[in-house]
């Protein structure tokens, strides 16, 4: 069913995931699949893994796997650079966006996609064409036009940080984007503003994997499928039902019934 | 004349030399003798603790070489036109003056038509005339009684650029001061002299830079007296791109008068050994400086920049903005020195020293230093030392741009902040594409997080 245009493909396949930093596991065996059009979030509590597993999925370089494999559009993602994996089409928004002393978010962009483009094949833009295209984009995430002149994320407020991933995201249309808890920090108005410019480049021909610790970023984007991630594992996995169930239990409720039927 | 012993045969044989075929008027070779006389008495300074002029710059390879005073050649040294233009900012409407191994070269050189009585021409030609101005001027400001590279260089006065602002003159163009070294059979030295007198309520824009086209072991030995007078705006530039075997010591020294106003930007990359030795006084009230620096280290390059201001008197401003980017094995010194004197009340003064350090071997001596001697002041100082980290460039990488990519945008970024300051088109310019090439765009990464 793997044809080469990738057409039935499984965006990316996760096969029992083993990760280690500093010696202790951190990710204990994990297995999920994500097909194009559809919205995975991973819940869990703090110290569950779920950020480890965004960051092993952009390539940071500090953990080490020791198990398992990411199959991403038919290729081994774990043998990729990060911006091998960004100009393939994966996109991490970042949890803590990091300041860029100095550099123009409008140069950083544009950089961003002239390395999209030229790994595509395409010419680098203009620097009109770039601006029409930037215009266009920070009125879908309703950002702030003056971000673009200012330095990246420098000064920025949390919700400006995090509206400045969603803006990136929109210029760069990755195949497989992962928000890592873009939801924490956020004022409802922002979360709105957020969520809306993720819906909007929800589409058919992509995916989203949403790792949150709360319900509340899934009441304005609904996903497909939850999984719940304690101690490094997926415990359990539902549709959208089950988020609204931890909400109302806690974490605990898994916790106990995971424990329970072991 | 004591019987001191000689304590550099080579300067001293070359002193001897140099007084016999250049006589001048009596004034200048009793100048030249005091000098010498003192640069002897003095010896070259040494670092040590309790020199703190002298703490973290070692001179002693300095020392150990036996410069050679350049002969005489033709006054382009060989060069061509299109090569002197390439080496530094130029612009043909400008006034500029090109000197090759210390020596003005006519051939090289383009001077505009005078703008207002501004007088521009070579000091040599200044002091064979025995020009009124020169002669007052010389010396006034860059005192050589406890300065041996001072003492070396007026002793050895002959050559370098001597301008002249009338009251109310506003030169709209650049004077363009271009000192050029080339290869000798042996290590050379010069001593270019530079003597700028800005009378009042005028206006200028200098640019001086220095570079070294032999990748040898020259040594410059530069200095530069600026007098502003009441009411004047001069904007300064001064570029040196030396060779990694390089040595240069450039001491500068301006005095401002009552409401004038200096911006000085300094660009340094290259030498074994450079020191920029800057001073600024701010000489009465209303007087305003900003200084502003970048400089760039690799290898086992050494820069040390020295600079001194001084709020003489009341309702002085002044700023001092210097950043480094370091790499290699390099040293970087930075020594900031704001003085504020007891009756110069009301002074405002902020310094900042940032660095970027892009290897694990670099170091950098940051110091920063206040003497407040009056009570009603507002000064601050900072200085910084940073690195480019994991975190950062992984971020970067995660937007699909590679590491060579990364890194060289956030080193511009940072040198940016400094170049970007530049407001002469053709400096800019030169600064953004040479200056700029020159620096590493190498880094290792630090750090990542647990």
């Amino acid at each position: 069913m793997n044809d080469s245009n990738g057409n039935n493909q499984p965006m990316l396949e996760v096969h029992d995931l083993h990760v280690k930093v500093a010696d202790s596991g951190i990710l204990n065996g994990i297995d999920f699949l994500v097909n194009a059009g559809e919205v995975h979030a991973i819940m869990g509590p703090n110290g569950s893994g779920k950020s480890t597993l965004a960051n092993v999925l952009a390539g940071r370089p500090e953990y080490e796997i020791t198990q398992g494999e990411v199959v991403y559009r038919g290729n081994d993602l774990l043998a990729m650079e990060p911006e091998e994996r960004a100009r393939q089409g994966v996109f991490l928004a970042f949890q803590y966006p990091v300041e860029l002393p100095g550099v123009r978010a409008w140069q950083f962009l544009k950089a961003a996609v002239d390395a999209l483009r030229e790994h595509n094949g395409e010419e680098e833009l203009s620097a009109r064409e770039f601006d029409r295209m930037l215009r266009e984009k920070i009125q879908m995430v309703e950002i702030d036009p003056d971000l673009a002149r200012r330095t990246v994320n420098e000064g920025f407020s949390g919700g400006e940080k995090k509206r400045n991933e969603i803006l990136q995201m929109a210029m760069l249309e990755p195949k497989l984007a992962v928000l890592d808890e873009t939801d924490s920090g956020l004022d409802i108005d922002a979360l709105r503003i957020v969520a809306d410019g993720v819906n909007k480049l929800r589409s058919d021909s992509n995916a989203i994997v949403l790792v949150t610790h709360y319900q509340r970023m899934l009441n304005y984007i609904t996903p497909d499928f939850v999984h719940v991630l304690m101690d490094g594992r997926i415990v359990r996995s539902g549709g959208p039902a089950l988020a609204h169930e931890l909400e109302e239990k806690g974490y605990d409720w898994i916790r106990e019934s995971v424990e329970a039927s072991q | 004349m004591t019987t001191s012993t000689i304590r550099y045969p080579r300067y001293h044989e070359d002193f001897q030399a140099l007084a016999a075929i250049r006589p001048g008027p009596s004034w200048l070779v009793d100048l030249r003798a005091a000098a010498w006389d003192r640069f002897n008495e003095l010896g070259l300074p040494t670092a040590r603790r309790g020199n703190e002029r002298w703490k973290y710059t070692n001179l002693r390879p300095l020392a150990a070489i036996a410069f050679e005073s350049p002969q005489a050649t033709d006054s382009t040294g060989g060069l061509d036109a299109g090569t002197v233009r390439s080496l530094a900012p130029w612009d043909e409407a400008w006034t500029n003056l090109v000197f090759v191994d210390g020596k003005f070269s006519e051939a090289l050189s383009t001077i505009a038509p005078a703008q207002n009585g501004t007088v521009c021409s070579d000091l040599a030609s200044a002091l064979n005339g025995n020009s009124g101005p020169v002669r007052d001027g010389l010396a006034q400001l860059a005192s050589f009684d406890d300065d041996a590279f001072a003492a070396l260089n007026t002793a050895f006065i002959n050559d370098g650029a001597s301008i002249q602002v009338p009251d109310n003159a506003v030169t709209a163009s650049p004077v363009n001061l271009v000192f050029v070294s080339t290869a000798g059979p042996q290590p050379q030295v010069t001593h270019p002299r530079t003597l700028v007198q800005v009378g009042r309520n005028a206006r200028l824009t200098l640019v001086e830079s220095y570079v070294d086209l032999t990748g040898g072991s020259n040594f410059t030995n530069a200095v530069l007296e600026m007098a502003v007078g009441q009411g004047s705006h001069v904007d300064h530039f001064r570029l040196l791109m030396d060779t990694p075997d390089g040595f240069h010591v450039g001491t500068s020294r301006v005095l401002q008068g009552q409401d004038s106003s200096v911006t000085s930007s300094s660009f340094t990359t290259g030498a074994a050994m450079a020191r920029n030795d800057f001073l600024v006084t701010l000489d009465a009230p209303g007087a305003s400086c900003d200084l502003r620096g970048l400089y760039a280290t690799t290898g086992s390059q050494h820069i040390d920049n020295l600079i001194n201001i001084d709020h003489a008197k009341p309702h002085t401003t002044s700023r001092l903005f210097y950043k480094g980017i370091l790499s290699g094995k390099s040293r970087a010194v930075f020594g900031g020195t704001v003085t504020v004197r007891r009756d110069a009340q009301k002074a405002d003064s902020r310094q900042t020293d940032k660095n970027l350090v892009l290897s694990h071997e670099a170091e950098v001596d940051s110091k920063p230093s206040l003497l407040i001697y009056a009570d009603d002041v507002q000064c601050g100082h900072g200085a910084t030392a940073g690195h480019i980290d994991q975190d950062t460039l992984f971020y970067m990488q995660s937007r699909g741009l590679d590491r060579a990519t990364a890194t060289k945008m956030l080193i511009q970024a940072f040198a940016a902040e400094i170049v970007d300051t530049v407001g002469v088109e053709q400096v800019h310019g030169f600064l953004e594409t040479v200056f700029a090439g020159s620096i590493p765009a190498e880094s290792v990464v630090f750090g990542g997080r647990p």
